[in-house]
């Protein structure tokens, strides 16, 4: 469970990047952030997990949030294991190193995240995507019900982006929260209950459904955006269309 | 050698394959054996030869009284000359070695060595003003590790504040920290009379544990091992720092007063050994770099094994640098003429192995 009440962030007095901002991630629900280039999702995001203090406002967590970063590689070159019992350091006093009930925990996270087999080889020579299931198994490993992530299928390929975002489907059914970041407004629609646009004019939070519209998601990007619904052998879908150069006429 | 020791460097610590202990104990044992092994051979070797045999009776002799029979001369010069020396040599060694490791983990930069938090250059304007001064011994070993740790705390001042909290902000501080105390020491060898106490301060600065003796054993003992008590302790803290701060802090790690943490135990070591010895370099980058293309970068197993390989590196070195001319040359020298070029092929042969792209 987490919730902001009346929370706000500037980086200085007069400049915030959000005021005023209120909404709950209930359990067994995902609340996306939407939002252009530099709307400020990553800071929103940063906040909710802790990172950032929120300088109005209160952000209450029923539990530390497991914090996952998008994918960027590392300067060592830790095998995967490692890499996610590392999701363990809360649990490990400063002096101590992990032990056999972490590493259990830790093959159990990644075996969730279906990337046992990962186990040994070097996070480095991982691909992107396989990356980001290894820091979303460290997320897991840490224990909480409360996951915050930031952009996780920014940089993947299609396969890749459906992997993710089925494994954090799967977690959502188990009973968890997740606050996800993410530049496909398709990948909401795939996941959220709610959202929390972040555009120019202020930040919009509401159900998903009703927000992810045409006239909404067309302010929040500031180009012609098109939600189209289609049957996908007798599945009905939604999904987001941009009528790429249709401003050009 | 190293190309047959390059299979180790995918093993991984705490897997289910093979006990985690083994992993650890391994590479530990064999070079505390290395360690062990160039040590006797440095007690022996020398103007005055000892044999091996001797060497152990004398030690042995030490523990348990065997009722020696050896000449008084040969024990004289193991336990008095050759061993504290061969201690010293271990000590500031061991120390650079184990703090170059872990600044290359903090900085997160296969280029960072002792040298680049400034600690280097505060201990050494410290020494040689003291030398310069004419205020003998004490005041040697306490001016180093003074004007040492206040180039720590002129790097944290620095790095405090708004802006401050980049590693790279540390960096930057202790390149100016460092320049600013080496135009001190530029300063202090101008003014020196250019008779008595500049060479003395050349020769210091060049670094060296001719002199070593019990004393400074213990003066260099102190610093080193409780910075690298701390260190070792941290072992698996400094794994999780080394993925960065953001991973950290998201981690449920405190980034920065970690990182000050290891930067004030490195700090110490480094005084403590400029202290007793002067300037050493290349140690603290070079040992680092082949313990990890050894061991992988997992400090739990790199820290020990990077001290073990550093006291032994320094070892032989000071053996080379007393046996193989008739006069002494000085250690730094002699650790950046075989340093420099090792380093050189180690990294070419091996760039892409341990650091992402470094």
């Amino acid at each position: 469970m987490l919730e902001l009440r009346g929370a706000g962030f500037g980086y200085s007095p007069q400049n915030w990047v959000f005021k005023d901002l209120s909404f709950s991630v209930p359990p067994g629900t995902v609340t996306a952030v939407l939002g252009p280039n530099g709307s400020g999702k990553t800071t929103l995001v940063r906040c909710a997990a802790g990172m950032l203090a929120v300088q109005e406002g209160a952000v209450r967590r029923s539990e530390t949030a497991g914090y996952v970063p998008q994918a960027r590689g590392s300067t060592f070159g830790y095998p995967a294991l490692d890499m996610v019992v590392m999701g363990r350091a809360r649990h490990i006093g400063v002096f101590r190193s992990p032990g056999t009930r972490d590493r259990a925990a830790a093959l159990q996270a990644m075996d969730r995240v279906g990337i046992a087999a990962l186990a040994d080889r070097l996070f480095p020579t991982l691909s992107g995507g396989e990356q980001q299931l290894v820091l979303i198994a460290r997320a897991v490993a840490g224990g909480s019900r409360l996951l915050v992530l930031d952009e996780p299928s920014t940089g993947l390929d299609l396969k890749n982006q459906v992997r993710v975002l089925q494994l954090l489907r799967e977690l959502v059914r188990s009973g968890m929260s997740l606050l996800v970041s993410t530049h496909h407004p398709d990948h909401a629609l795939f996941l959220a209950d709610s959202v929390v646009l972040m555009g120019a004019e202020g930040v919009v939070t509401g159900p998903a459904g009703p927000l992810l519209a045409d006239a909404q998601l067309s302010a929040l990007y500031g180009v012609r955006v098109s939600t189209l619904n289609y049957d996908d052998a007798g599945t009905p879908r939604r999904t987001v269309v941009t009528p790429f150069g249709a401003d050009e006429r | 050698m190293l190309r047959e020791a390059q299979p180790l460097t995918t093993g991984h610590l705490g897997g289910r394959r093979g006990p985690r202990l083994r992993q650890v104990i391994g590479p530990c044992l064999l070079s505390a054996a290395v360690l062990a092994a160039v040590s006797a051979l440095a007690l022996a070797s020398g103007r005055y030869n000892v044999s091996l045999a001797h060497v152990a009776e004398i030690l042995a002799s030490r523990i348990v009284p065997l009722g020696s029979s050896l000449p008084a001369a040969e024990e004289n010069v193991v336990l008095l000359v050759r061993l504290p020396r061969v201690l010293l040599a271990l000590l500031v060694g061991g120390g650079l070695a184990l703090g170059g490791a872990a600044l290359q983990a903090v900085f997160r930069n296969p280029l960072v060595s002792p040298e680049v938090i400034g600690v280097s250059s505060g201990a050494s304007f410290g020494g040689a003003l003291a030398l310069l001064l004419g205020l003998g011994p004490v005041a040697l070993v306490g001016g180093s590790f003074g004007f040492g740790l206040l180039a720590l705390a002129i790097v944290f001042l620095i790095t405090s504040g708004r802006g401050g909290t980049h590693i790279l902000m540390v960096v930057l501080g202790g390149i100016v920290t460092a320049s600013f105390f080496s135009a001190l020491v530029a300063l202090v060898t101008y003014l020196a009379d250019p008779f008595t106490t500049l060479p003395a301060i050349v020769f210091w600065l060049l670094g060296s544990v001719a002199t070593a003796t019990w004393a400074k054993v213990l003066v260099a003992f102190i610093p080193i091992a409780a910075g690298g008590v701390v260190l070792l302790a941290l072992r698996w803290r400094i794994n999780v720092l080394s993925l960065g701060d953001d991973d950290a802090a998201a981690l449920g790690l405190r980034p920065r007063p970690l990182r000050w943490a290891v930067l004030s135990a490195v700090a110490l070591m480094v005084a403590g050994a400029v202290a007793v010895s002067g300037v050493i370099s290349w140690v603290g980058l070079v040992i680092p770099h082949l313990a990890r293309m050894w061991v992988g970068p997992d400090h739990r197993v790199l820290l020990p094994v990077s001290f073990l390989l550093g006291g032994a590196y320094l070892i032989a070195i000071d053996t080379i640098a007393r046996t193989a001319t008739a006069g002494e040359i000085p250690l730094g020298v002699l650790t950046a003429l075989i340093g420099a070029p090792v380093f050189f092929v180690l990294l070419r042969r091996n760039r892409e192995r341990i650091w992402d792209g470094a």
